[in-house]
């Protein structure tokens, strides 16, 4: 059996309401919360990165899978905003979590599912008995253009998991990838914002890529989507995944548990995945998991999980996902705060 | 070891400078020292500076300075101990001329603070740059943590803390090279804008230009230059950790302790026996510890006693007659020495407005960082 | 401010709190030869759990331009429960509840940048745990 044996999640404290950047821009926050159903949105404190992120949760994801951290044979981040160009964010991982230095690292891209080939690339190197473990992690601090609609979803957190062989809590039944090239939303070299295709980051590129995997994966697996007690998709915005879910058969209530970006927004690399762990921070042994991550450029990667016994003695082993997300402790941010801490104004260079 | 006297001073105002380079204010100072002695030739020289590299890019004062002062040849060397810079060069003249290697020394301080605009980034160098200044700490920062650590223990107030700069600017109105030579009032210090909570502005010793020399010479020879001169009785230095987390209790300076008690015992006298000190306030709050670890009050009360006046003129003692860093100035390197330098004047009987009455033991103590290196000198005058 | 020689060699004490303790009973965060008080070089090596408690705390108002944009902030000076003292960041906490004596845990955070173009310097902060 080859699968999840730890998985941990991290959002940062600071949050923005969809309604404070509509006002911002002119924009109608009730249209927006109905339309992208979105109410806020996670933000990074300025002293966090997609590297501290990952790094905290990854931190929560050893301390479910409970073993050495030098076991671990390989890592591998995904996200878009990794903090150089040129050097990669798992080193610093690797370094602060005492992991190596027998390892093997490389860092992600892919736009949104990133993450999600991570977690494929580390369970495949369990799968073929070259490691005994190996850790997938997706993170990111987004960013969206100021009074772009992408400004209200853009936000910050991500999820690690660790595959291994014994103590699995999640078992990989099956996975299946599907990619074109299709240029739905893009970020040249030396820019600081994307840029999107509008209406064509639908129909063409999210649906077609998350139905044409779902698909497959569902006629690879035997499976019919009432034999899933959970569905999660990527989260561009809060219509899209359910949209996508009920098209493939899936209920609302299937897809309720993972169903988290209204708020925290859409992670990007983070996004399926950390619903993916909101629905492991619930799930009972038996429950089947049925997961598609998308990312822009365009691809999807599809995950059959089933849930064993063993879950049931990791879930309280660090902080639950929808715990961090409605914590007493986060902290709203006004529109000045927020620019200034996503640094989308010009500063003096020291 | 033989006795030591300072037969001359010299210093420049203090304040911000923006005509006069490093070199030229030490030269002004230590000119006017020579004059003042009336020597025309030194034999040593020792130059207290926390950062002339950061602040003026120049290393090797030493050389610079025996250049500009027309004594070429002479052995010269820089001494850096952070804040306590000049108070260390004066103990090292003071070892050249006791010891007998040489006769009459020139040891002076300076620091040229206004030719930089991060300020702040320099003055930290004194604290520990991997494990306090990588943290964000800052030097003001360091003692407002000592300053929170002391007012919860002991119920020391804002408004009493504040008594101790408004006492100094009040020494400070007669003194002509002080910086700020007028008063403040408590509304003015709670007012001013926050460095580090709790302290303020008007909390901290400014950023100053300036600079300050002594001539010392061996005692049994004073006679042949002047009849202004003061004896050092006492000298006192010691060390602390760098960083202030790794001071066991947060409202003690313990190298200040140690020093004084080895300036004390050196003298043979102890704090009963002083008439001022000139302390190193580089932080309100520094007078307060420094005050009870020289002795002149218990712990914990040192606050209060300052609030109700026992360290001005008619109290106990009168600490900081020149102003102290607060309101004379804070060259860093400097400081060390312009402290001698008023004890000098006071001890003399020229200190005019500011003259303590019957003075005849000075104390002055320069420190380090959060207390890294401190320095106590004795003196007498005759 | 750190440049990649300077900033590699303190990575096993900034990012993973590892610590030694002297036979004295000192403990030291940063790596050192002997214990400062007694000079005695035998110890253990250790890995410092992450929490502590707050024994002095300030909120930097005034930075050097490395910090200028989180002022204000608080730092304070932390007694790790393995008797280690180290001076730390605070983040993530309201300045209200800031108290001498009050519980923290590190988290790893990035410190400062070097500029637009230099390294990332990360490290240790601490944030009070209720």
């Amino acid at each position: 059996m080859v699968g999840i044996v730890g998985y941990g999640a991290y959002v940062p404290i600071y949050r923005i309401k969809s309604s404070t950047i509509a006002n911002q821009w002119g924009g109608d926050p009730v249209s927006i919360e109905k339309g992208l159903m979105l109410i806020e949105k996670t933000v990074p404190g300025p002293d966090e990165d997609t590297i501290t992120i990952a790094i905290a949760a990854a931190k929560n994801a050893l301390k479910r899978a409970r073993i050495a951290p030098q076991k671990i044979g390989a890592v591998y981040i995904g996200s878009e905003s990794h903090p150089y160009a040129v050097k990669p964010s798992g080193t610093v991982l690797i370094d602060a979590l005492g992991i190596g230095p027998d390892v093997h690292v490389a860092d992600f891209e892919f736009a949104c599912k990133a993450g999600s080939e991570a977690m494929f690339v580390a369970y495949s190197h369990v799968k073929s008995g070259e490691m005994e473990y190996a850790m997938g992690i997706g993170a990111d601090t987004s960013q969206g253009a100021p009074s772009d609609a992408l400004e209200y979803s853009a936000s910050a957190g991500g999820s690690a998991f660790i595959f291994g062989r014994e103590n699995v809590v999640a078992e990989v039944l099956y996975t299946h990838s599907y990619t074109t090239d299709t240029a739905d939303f893009w970020r040249r070299e030396y820019q600081m914002y994307p840029r999107h295709g509008g209406r064509f980051t639908g129909e063409p590129a999210y649906f077609k890529h998350i139905l044409g995997c779902g698909r497959a994966l569902l006629e690879k697996s035997g499976l019919k989507p009432d034999d899933f007690k959970y569905a999660v998709f990527h989260m561009p915005n809060g219509r899209f995944p359910l949209k996508a879910g009920k098209e493939l058969g899936f209920k609302q209530e299937q897809m309720n548990e993972g169903w988290i970006v209204n708020i925290m927004g859409n992670t990007y690399s983070g996004s399926s995945i950390t619903g993916l762990t909101a629905i492991l921070d619930v799930a009972k042994p038996g429950d089947k998991i049925f997961m598609v991550s998308f990312g822009s450029g365009a691809g999807s990667d599809g995950f059959v999980f089933q849930v064993t016994e063993k879950i049931l003695e990791v879930q309280n082993l660090a902080p639950k996902t929808r715990e961090m997300l409605n914590t007493p402790q986060k902290v709203y941010l006004d529109y000045g705060k927020y620019v200034a801490y996503r640094k989308k104004i010009h500063f003096n260079e020291y | 070891m033989r006795e030591v006297a300072i037969i001359g001073v010299g210093m420049t105002k203090f304040g911000e400078l923006w005509e006069q380079s490093i070199r030229d204010m030490f030269a002004e100072a230590g000119l006017k020292a020579m004059e003042n002695a009336k020597v025309e030739k030194i034999d040593a020289l020792y130059v207290g500076a926390m950062s002339s590299g950061l602040y003026a890019y120049q290393e090797h004062l030493g050389s610079l300075m025996v250049d500009y002062l027309g004594q070429i040849g002479v052995p010269a060397v820089r001494v850096e101990s952070a804040c306590a810079s000049g108070g260390q060069a004066v103990r090292m003249g003071y070892l050249d001329v006791a010891s007998g290697m040489h006769e009459i020394v020139l040891v002076g301080g300076v620091e040229k603070m206004w030719d930089v605009d991060d300020g702040t980034f320099v003055l930290a160098t004194a604290a520990d740059q991997e494990y306090e200044v990588y943290n964000g700490v800052t030097f003001p920062g360091l003692y407002a943590m000592m300053a929170r650590a002391y007012m919860e223990r002991y119920g020391l107030t804002r408004e009493e803390l504040a008594q101790v700069p408004i006492k100094n600017h009040k020494h400070a109105v007669n003194n002509p090279n002080a910086q700020y030579p007028f008063e403040i009032d408590l509304k003015q210090v709670l007012n001013s804008s926050m460095v580090a909570d709790p302290l303020r502005l008007l909390d901290c010793s400014p950023i100053t230009d300036g600079a300050a020399c002594l001539i010392l010479c061996p005692l049994d020879r004073v006679k042949e230059f002047t009849d202004k001169f003061v004896k050092i009785i006492g000298v006192g230095a010691a060390s602390g950790p760098i960083a202030l987390h790794d001071h066991k209790d947060l409202t003690r300076i313990e190298a200040v302790n140690l020093a004084a008690e080895r300036a004390y015992k050196m003298a043979g006298v102890g704090p009963d026996d002083i008439d001022f000190v000139e302390v190193h306030d580089c932080f309100s709050i520094a007078e307060i510890l420094v005050a009870e670890e020289l002795g002149f009050f218990e712990y914990g009360t040192a606050g209060k006693a300052i609030a109700e006046g026992q360290a001005t003129y008619g109290g106990k003692i009168v600490i900081n007659p020149s102003g102290g860093l607060k309101a004379k100035g804070h060259p860093v390197g400097a400081t060390g020495v312009a402290q001698l330098v008023e004890a000098y004047y006071q001890l003399t009987f020229q200190a005019g407005k500011r003259q303590v009455p019957n003075a005849r033991l000075g104390m002055t103590q320069n420190m380090g960082g959060s207390g890294g290196s401190c320095v106590v000198h004795i003196l007498e005058g005759m | 401010m750190a440049n990649s020689q300077r900033y590699t060699r303190e990575i096993p004490h900034r990012y993973r709190l590892e610590a030694q303790k002297f036979t004295s009973g000192f403990v030291s965060l940063p790596h050192r030869y002997c214990d400062p008080i007694s000079g005695k070089k035998e110890y253990e090596k250790i890995t410092l759990s992450g929490t502590g408690k707050i024994l002095s705390y300030t909120i930097i108002h005034v930075s050097s331009d490395q910090f200028k944009l989180l002022t204000p902030y608080a730092v304070a000076i932390i007694e790790t429960d393995e008797g280690a003292r180290v001076t730390a960041m605070i983040t993530d906490t309201k300045f209200d509840d800031l108290k001498i004596g009050a519980r923290v845990e590190f988290v790893f955070r990035k410190i400062m940048e070097e500029g637009p173009s230099g390294i990332i310097n990360y490290g240790y902060k601490a944030k009070v745990i209720s």
